[in-house]
């Protein structure tokens, strides 16, 4: 099963890239004042 | 640096309508062959002895056809409209948002060709070969270029949830494309897979169940986190569970993959892996169709009149249930009485018929007429029928599916006293001759559906005509 060295770092790096993109999320302050985010789209 | 769509005061809404409408068009021939190959299924003279019209390559034609050709579109279509709507910016760069379209249709023209004459690296839902393969990258990198120069030069600070599914299907599916495809060509429409035998297998199935997880799922909750909340006029139920729903769905989705090698070469702990994340998948899927759903809580009365709402609420439902129908076939007991039988077949058809079809059709009923400077599609009552023949379709499809895999699975380990097998192969296949004569029956039901779109699309469209819509200052702030 060498495939399993390809696919499981090719799996953990790809959950380092989704925890990147959580942390920028999180820090960039996409989280904050969340509810009112959802009825903006109902006024576009 | 500003870029030119930044300064642009309306939507690209034109490579909008194309997909939408394609959408619509390839639905029917997908679902088309579909039925045909479900007739062959049940009367194998109907492929007339004619090569090209042979189960094994038709096969692969429908799939290909209803999930890049139908769903692709779809997601295109609305990826590219959610974006636009909800970054209140006009779509990045229109030469490649066109090219997108074009490609796109180019890849489903090649495969269209390419797979009735037998050209197919034999990888299922990744038959295409090495050069349409190329093709395929150059357009989904394109494609990512277009949606993530949008979300970058947004006017609203916030991504909306439903970008961040689009957004996780376009990087997700790219990097399975390219792992799964990569192959060594030997001549013009001719390769080898860069891996052998079990190695092969294993990225064929990360690579499957990831696009089932990331093209067939994440993709279409983009669809249903925004226009359920649209046609209900009601923002989602929570928007908190929605961020949740989102993080852990692609958390875990990449390690399910070996359930679909049950008792196979594979390792036994590598299955027991993807059974355990199948299971624990379970939850972020049933709270993702939970919020979709309550999003009507204090306005159930719109489904009595609102067929459009129907259809993404039915879907919900349809989600909800292969969601939870799958994570039971992974478990090894089920899956040894599963696997192999059309029980299977009943599975995948209640996602994609239930989940994916019925999501799509009821997005684009509320895309399409607003694409055409309409406030309605042209006959609601036919929305209305569709509903119900597709509805009443998908039942009687896995119903049949379920009754006749499961008899399989009971035949094929029936033992007698001595040891010897009950029943020969053939048996089974004799016993499930009247269960494919009640598929094809729900798969007809489904087609004449989708035809019904089809006629109440075109009345919409060449009644309509298609506008130029602007993007709203007042709402556009950083």
């Amino acid at each position: 099963m060498d495939i399993l060295y390809l696919l499981i770092p090719l799996s953990v790096i790809l959950v380092f890239f989704i925890l990147a993109g959580l942390w920028w999320a999180i820090h960039r302050g996409q989280f904050e004042n969340i509810e009112s985010e959802g009825e903006r789209i109902l006024k576009d | 640096m500003i870029f030119p769509n930044s300064l642009a005061t309306t939507y690209n809404d034109k490579v909008v309508r194309q997909f939408a409408i394609m959408t619509v068009v390839w639905g029917v021939v997908g679902m088309l062959v579909g039925v045909i190959i479900a007739a062959q299924l049940t009367w194998p003279e109907l492929n007339f002895g004619i090569p090209w019209l042979t189960y094994g390559r038709l096969r692969p034609l429908h799939t290909n056809a209803v999930i890049f050709a139908f769903g692709g579109c779809g997601l295109f279509a609305s990826a590219y409209y959610v974006a636009q709507r909800t970054c209140q910016v006009r779509l990045f760069g229109d030469k490649l948002a066109a090219f997108t379209f074009w490609g796109w249709q180019l890849v489903i023209l090649a495969a269209a060709i390419s797979l009735p004459l037998g050209y197919t690296q034999g990888k299922e839902y990744a038959e295409l070969e090495w050069p349409i393969d190329i093709l395929i990258t150059v357009v989904w990198v394109s494609f990512a270029v277009v949606f993530f120069g949008t979300i970058g030069t947004r006017k609203v600070r916030h991504i909306y949830v439903a970008n961040w599914f689009f957004g996780a299907f376009i990087i997700a599916v790219a990097l399975l494309h390219l792992v799964n495809s990569a192959a060594i060509p030997a001549g013009f429409m001719k390769s080898y897979s860069a891996y052998a035998g079990v190695q092969d297998a294993m990225v064929q199935w990360w690579y499957g169940h990831n696009a089932v997880g990331f093209f067939l799922t994440a993709g279409f909750l983009g669809m249903m986190y925004y226009f359920v909340p649209k046609q209900a006029e009601r923002p989602v139920y929570s928007y908190r569970l929605s961020i949740v729903h989102f993080w852990a769905l692609i958390f875990t989705y990449m390690w399910a993959g070996p359930h679909h090698l049950h008792y196979t070469a594979l390792p036994d702990w590598t299955q027991s892996v993807g059974m355990v994340f199948s299971l624990i998948l379970l939850a972020p899927s049933w709270g993702g169709m939970i919020n979709g759903i309550m999003t009507l809580s204090g306005a159930w009365h719109k489904l009595r009149d609102d067929p459009i709402l129907r259809f993404l609420i039915v879907s919900l439902s349809f989600y909800g249930m292969s969601t939870f129908e799958g994570p039971m076939m992974s478990i090894k007991t089920v899956n040894a009485l599963s696997h192999y039988t059309d029980w299977t077949i009943g599975h995948v058809h209640s996602g994609a018929l239930g989940w994916v079809g019925l999501v799509t059709m009821g997005s684009m009923y509320y895309l399409i007429p607003r694409l055409f400077g309409q406030k309605q599609m042209y006959s609601i009552k036919a929305i209305e029928i569709h509903f119900w023949t597709a509805t009443i379709g998908i039942v009687i499809y896995i119903a049949a599916m379920w009754i006749a895999g499961v008899m399989q699975g009971l035949m094929w380990r029936a033992i007698n006293t001595d040891g010897t097998l009950t029943y020969t192969f053939v048996e089974s296949v004799k016993a499930t001759f009247p269960f494919y004569v009640l598929r094809l029956f729900g798969g007809l039901l489904y087609l004449s559906g989708m035809l019904i779109m089809l006629w109440n699309v075109l009345k919409t469209a060449t009644r309509g005509r298609s506008v130029t819509v602007t993007i709203p200052t007042a709402l556009a702030h950083a």
